[in-house]
């Protein structure tokens, strides 16, 4: 991808607004990113399509996987120094609370750095950070910097 | 509230009123009890690789989970009163640009609290998967104990 190319090239971070906005289900979703230094929380800004339940209301199960996965993405993005967009090789999502309709927020921890694959964790929250209402971990396939066929 | 009858009733009345499933223009291709068919036509926003123009992993998430709920939902006679519990996705590969969605989901167990289901997203030969998925859904989430199998109306 052009922005990761570019960064690497520059040997610095990617610009992750710039990524965002270049990503058009991101912007469908409505993901935002408030980056400090290598600290990373993404918002998911609430709006009314985003609902699954709409008795409680509740945010679809799909979107806040969804949310996760982006989440990871882009921490990785961060981390990594690849050239593209990593992929998911499999995700488990654990849904511990229903998604209020209110901005969520989520964090990501790569667990693992492989040279191919890297092993993921991310915790989504609303009003508190002690009261997840989610949580995914998976794996990513990563393509390194000039890496070599194999 | 009975059951449907007829299929092409209950296919529109089932995504009724659920504004994300409007917003993928999801819907459901077919149904039986514990067994659903549903479709995400192909958008240009939830492109999630603008290079590749492959779609989202987080669209796939979305159908899976949802087809997983109505063929949970089309076995137990508990819609709106199911949710998620944990959902667990292999990507097998890349879904190609400009073709439809489709996710084939089963439900294979339901106990007291507990429904098991899995689901297959494919887009021309449901033997060659883009995606597939097991899923465990908690049942009567909404509704007080002793009255099981009540609708949606009366939460």
């Amino acid at each position: 991808m052009d922005i990761l190319k570019r960064a690497l090239a520059e040997g610095r971070k990617p610009d992750l607004k710039e990524l965002v906005e270049a990503i058009p289900y991101c912007r469908f979703l409505g993901v935002e990113t408030d980056q400090k230094g290598t600290e990373l929380t993404t918002i998911l800004r609430f709006s009314d399509r985003l609902i699954g339940n709409p008795m409680l209301p509740a945010l679809h199960g799909g979107v806040v996987g969804a949310f996760l996965e982006i989440t990871a993405v882009i921490q990785l993005l961060l981390e990594a120094e690849t050239e593209e967009i990593p992929k998911p090789v499999d995700i488990g999502i654990d849904y511990l609370r229903s998604g209020r309709p209110i901005d969520t927020f989520a964090r990501a921890t790569v667990t693992k750095h492989g040279r191919r694959v890297c092993n993921v964790r991310v915790e989504a929250w609303q009003d508190e950070h002690t009261r997840p209402i989610a949580a995914l971990h998976g794996h990513f396939l990563i393509k390194p910097r000039s890496a070599e066929s194999d | 509230m009975s059951e449907p009858t007829d299929p092409q009733s209950a296919l529109g009345f089932l995504l009724a009123g659920i504004p994300h499933a409007s917003a993928l223009k999801l819907h459901v291709v077919s149904l039986e009890p514990g067994k659903a068919i549903c479709r995400v036509p192909f958008a240009e926003q939830l492109i999630g690789n603008p290079d590749t123009r492959v779609i989202h992993g987080g669209v796939i998430t979305a159908l899976l989970d949802n087809a997983c709920g109505i063929a949970v939902g089309s076995r137990t006679s508990l819609r709106g009163q199911i949710a998620t519990l944990d959902l667990r996705i292999d990507y097998m590969k890349s879904a190609t640009p400009d073709e439809d969605i489709l996710a084939f989901a089963e439900c294979f167990k339901v106990t007291r609290n507990i429904a098991f289901a899995r689901g297959i997203a494919y887009q021309t030969d449901r033997d060659d998967p883009v995606a597939t998925c097991a899923a465990a859904f908690m049942l009567r989430t909404r509704s007080q104990p002793g009255k099981p199998g009540t609708d949606q109306g009366s939460t």
